[in-house]
């Protein structure tokens, strides 16, 4: 029967429409990585190239007038494989890094929960020890990519009787353990790019640890470090409809470009796309001279997320009613409500315009905190989300 | 591109706001006791500061637009009661793109001070000028000439070309902005010496271009002081028993002045490098700084305003003084819808 099944399984892989998309995005990762352009500025020992961001802004800049297929790439490229290097033993680099920027395989970020979005450290999966290996179980959502990925970054309770920061780890897992159930989620678009996941039993070895354990809520943070460079510096890249090269174009198209109005707001959205471009630029020369961007990352997510939101009411200004009703299959119509729909997104995602805010003004500007009430209880002992804690 | 300061502009940024911290006596004008904090004018003169642009061979020093836009980040952060950006950057940098030998080394040293006469919205000021005797002499009146009230040396724009005269007559205007002076000029067959060049327009361009970096700065030096007065103020005030500063109305509010901050000097920093390194990518670069930080200045100092409460509308409060330097700003050079189609017109150029 197992032979049986061993060949249903290979001939279904080999033979089951694949996503196109997803095979071509691997096949230019490979040949990005073939070039010597993959990890610009990571170690070489990894795979990397070991260059400086000269470098890479020299690629943002060329790449940028293409639609690189690679976005699926995106979480591994900008937050889990900089986290393994930060954190990673020898052994965890060696491992991920090269498949990683090789485009072999596909991280996602297993962080939120229905309980736990903007307090990420109130989550409620739990990691229990038994023996070496840990079993874990609970629950995450807003995964994006988790139906494609092969290896995940997981953070997990694994003390609840200590304070809700102290009691967690973070573990490299498989996506394709049969203990991990993905289930695709629709966004406010209508497409599924993101999913709940569900562990009932995953049981992972001692060296799935990521870090210390015990310190989760450090590899989270570092991750999240990343996370809001990788968003904020995300260069607008040629075709993105919201692009200002783009709206410009799409004003000519709909003979709205000699309106002052329009010519006003699009000068100003150029003038903000600029700012942030050279704002990441700046970021990006400091940490060359050996001063990391720290909490400054926040900026260029919570202006990113602006940028997007003044990007949508430009657009709305050019397309007017073509904005609210188009022919079917008119790509224009589409492409312009696809960049209306994701535009809350921008706001939440990778953490909210609010605790962006209160980043930049706890760790960069020393304002005093609110006070806290969870920060010294037993993690057992709180209410989180909106349910009453195990 | 360079974006970020060498050792050498850091040092450059301490001398300046020590200086600053000694010398600056910015409530004296303001509270009438003279157009111009003349002192200070000394000691920037003394440092060399005055002709830090000009060309060695007109008595400047020699130094790039980066370094003058780190003085004039220092002056905007004091607002400085100093004819600096009328005499060391509109002047001067006049008088230079016109190749002037005569004038612009006394500029340069400090010795005089300058000031250009245009239109408010960066045309030929309403200014004739009549051959006569195998000179020229002007007429006319120049309105909204920035330090124009201190100054000796007019650079005029004119329908005509150029023009640089000694003889006219001051009338000092009230301002809106007190730490800065403004004044309408009277040329009454006013003698004048013109300053030729193939093409006068591309003067007035490159001028106004160089004007909105260096505006820019100053700007950003304003930003970066409320930001900081700001975030000070909400650490020490406590109301309802917790420092201000940690509720979250307050604190979001400082974030974002944080974030206009660090974006406004991100735009300078490039429109500054462009005037040194890259002419060509000047022009877009210097309208865009213009577009993004004249309102986010202002939105920076009514927002620093705000948060300070009460005690910020009072009158010994400097919140005021920034509040209006900002608005000020923000409508020079024909106002913040002219920098727009500014930079309307530029881009149409680029895609």
């Amino acid at each position: 029967m197992s032979e049986f099944r061993e060949k249903v399984r290979a001939w279904l892989a080999e033979n089951v429409p694949g996503d196109e998309e997803l095979a071509n995005a691997k096949r230019f990762q490979a040949a990005l990585y073939d070039a010597g352009l993959a990890g610009i500025t990571w170690p070489k020992e990894f795979g990397g190239q070991g260059l400086t961001s000269a470098e890479q802004q020299v690629f943002d800049q060329e790449s940028a007038r293409y639609d690189l297929p690679n976005s699926v790439f995106r979480i591994g490229m900008g937050m889990c494989g900089p986290t393994i290097l930060d954190l990673g033993t020898p052994e965890q680099k060696a491992r991920y890094i090269p498949p990683l920027l090789r485009g072999d395989e596909i991280w996602c970020q297993l962080f939120s929960e229905p309980g736990a979005g903007s307090d990420v450290a109130s989550l409620q999966t739990r990691a229990v020890r038994d023996g070496d290996e840990w079993v874990v179980n609970g629950q995450k959502v807003w995964t994006t990519v988790a139906h494609l990925a092969d290896f995940g970054a997981l953070l997990a309770r694994t003390d609840p009787d200590v304070p809700k920061h102290q009691g967690l780890t973070m573990f490299l897992i498989d996506m394709h353990d049969a203990a991990v159930t993905v289930r695709p989620l629709k966004d406010m678009t209508g497409r599924a790019p993101f999913n709940e996941v569900y562990f009932e039993n995953l049981r992972l070895p001692a060296d799935a640890v990521l870090g210390q354990v015990g310190q989760g809520w450090l590899a989270a943070v570092t991750m999240l470090g990343h996370e809001r460079v990788s968003i904020g510096g995300f260069v607008r890249k040629r075709h993105d409809p919201l692009a200002h090269a783009n709206l410009a174009e799409t004003a000519r198209r709909y003979g709205r470009d000699a309106d002052p109005v329009v010519r006003a707001e699009l000068a100003k959205l150029y003038a903000a796309e600029r700012a942030l471009a050279l704002f990441n630029v700046r970021l990006r020369q400091e940490a060359e001279a050996g001063s990391p961007p720290g909490a400054r990352g926040s900026v260029a997510k919570l202006a990113g997320a602006q940028l997007q939101q003044q990007a949508v009411a430009v657009a709305g200004l050019i397309a007017g009613p073509r904005a609210t009703a188009w022919e079917p299959g008119d790509a224009a119509g589409e492409e312009l409500a696809l960049a209306i729909n994701q535009t809350p997104s921008s706001s939440i995602a990778g953490g909210t315009d609010q605790i962006q805010r209160t980043i930049i003004g706890d760790r960069i500007l020393g304002l005093p905190r609110e006070p806290v009430v969870d920060r010294d209880v037993p993690f057992r002992e709180l209410r989180v989300g909106t349910q009453r804690s195990a | 591109m360079q974006l970020v300061l060498d050792t050498e502009q850091q040092q450059l940024r301490s001398t300046v706001r020590k200086l600053l911290a000694d010398h600056n006596n910015v409530r004296s004008v303001v509270d009438g006791d003279g157009a111009y904090d003349a002192v200070l004018w000394r000691h920037l003169a003394e440092l060399g500061l005055t002709g830090l642009v000009v060309p060695e061979e007109l008595g400047g020093a020699g130094a790039g637009h980066v370094e003058r836009a780190v003085v004039l980040e220092e002056l905007g952060r004091a607002l400085a009661p100093v004819p600096f950006f009328a005499s060391a950057v509109l002047a001067a940098d006049a008088l230079a793109a016109l190749g002037d030998t005569e004038v612009l080394p006394a500029l340069a040293a400090g010795e005089k001070i300058g000031a250009l006469a245009v239109s408010p919205g960066w045309g030929p000021a309403p200014v004739s000028a009549t051959e006569r005797d195998g000179g020229w002499v002007l007429d006319g009146h120049a309105p909204f000439v920035i330090s124009g009230d201190v100054a000796e040396v007019f650079v005029i724009y004119t329908a005509d070309g150029w023009f640089v005269a000694e003889d006219a007559r001051r009338m000092p205007l009230t301002t809106l902005d007190p730490t800065r002076g403004q004044a309408k000029l009277e040329f009454a067959a006013s003698p004048a010496r013109r300053l030729d060049t193939a093409d006068p327009a591309a003067v007035l361009e490159e001028v106004r271009d160089l004007a909105s970096v260096a505006l820019a700065a100053e700007q950003v030096g304003g930003i970066g002081k409320v930001l900081e007065t700001t975030v000070e103020y909400a650490k020490m005030r406590v109301q309802f028993g917790r420092a201000v500063g940690s509720y979250q109305a307050v604190k979001h509010a400082c974030a974002d002045l944080y974030s206009t901050s660090e974006r406004a000097e991100s735009l300078l920093r490039h429109a500054a490098w462009a005037a040194d390194h890259d002419r060509e990518a000047l022009p877009l670069a210097a309208a865009s700084t213009q577009a993004f930080t004249g309102p986010a200045y202002f939105a920076a100092a009514a927002s620093g305003l705000q948060l300070h409460g009460g005690i910020g509308y009072t009158w010994e409060h400097d919140a005021h003084l920034y509040y209006k330097r900002a608005k000020s700003c923000e409508l020079l050079f024909g106002g913040h819808d002219a920098q727009l189609a500014r930079l309307a017109g530029r881009l149409d150029g680029v895609s």
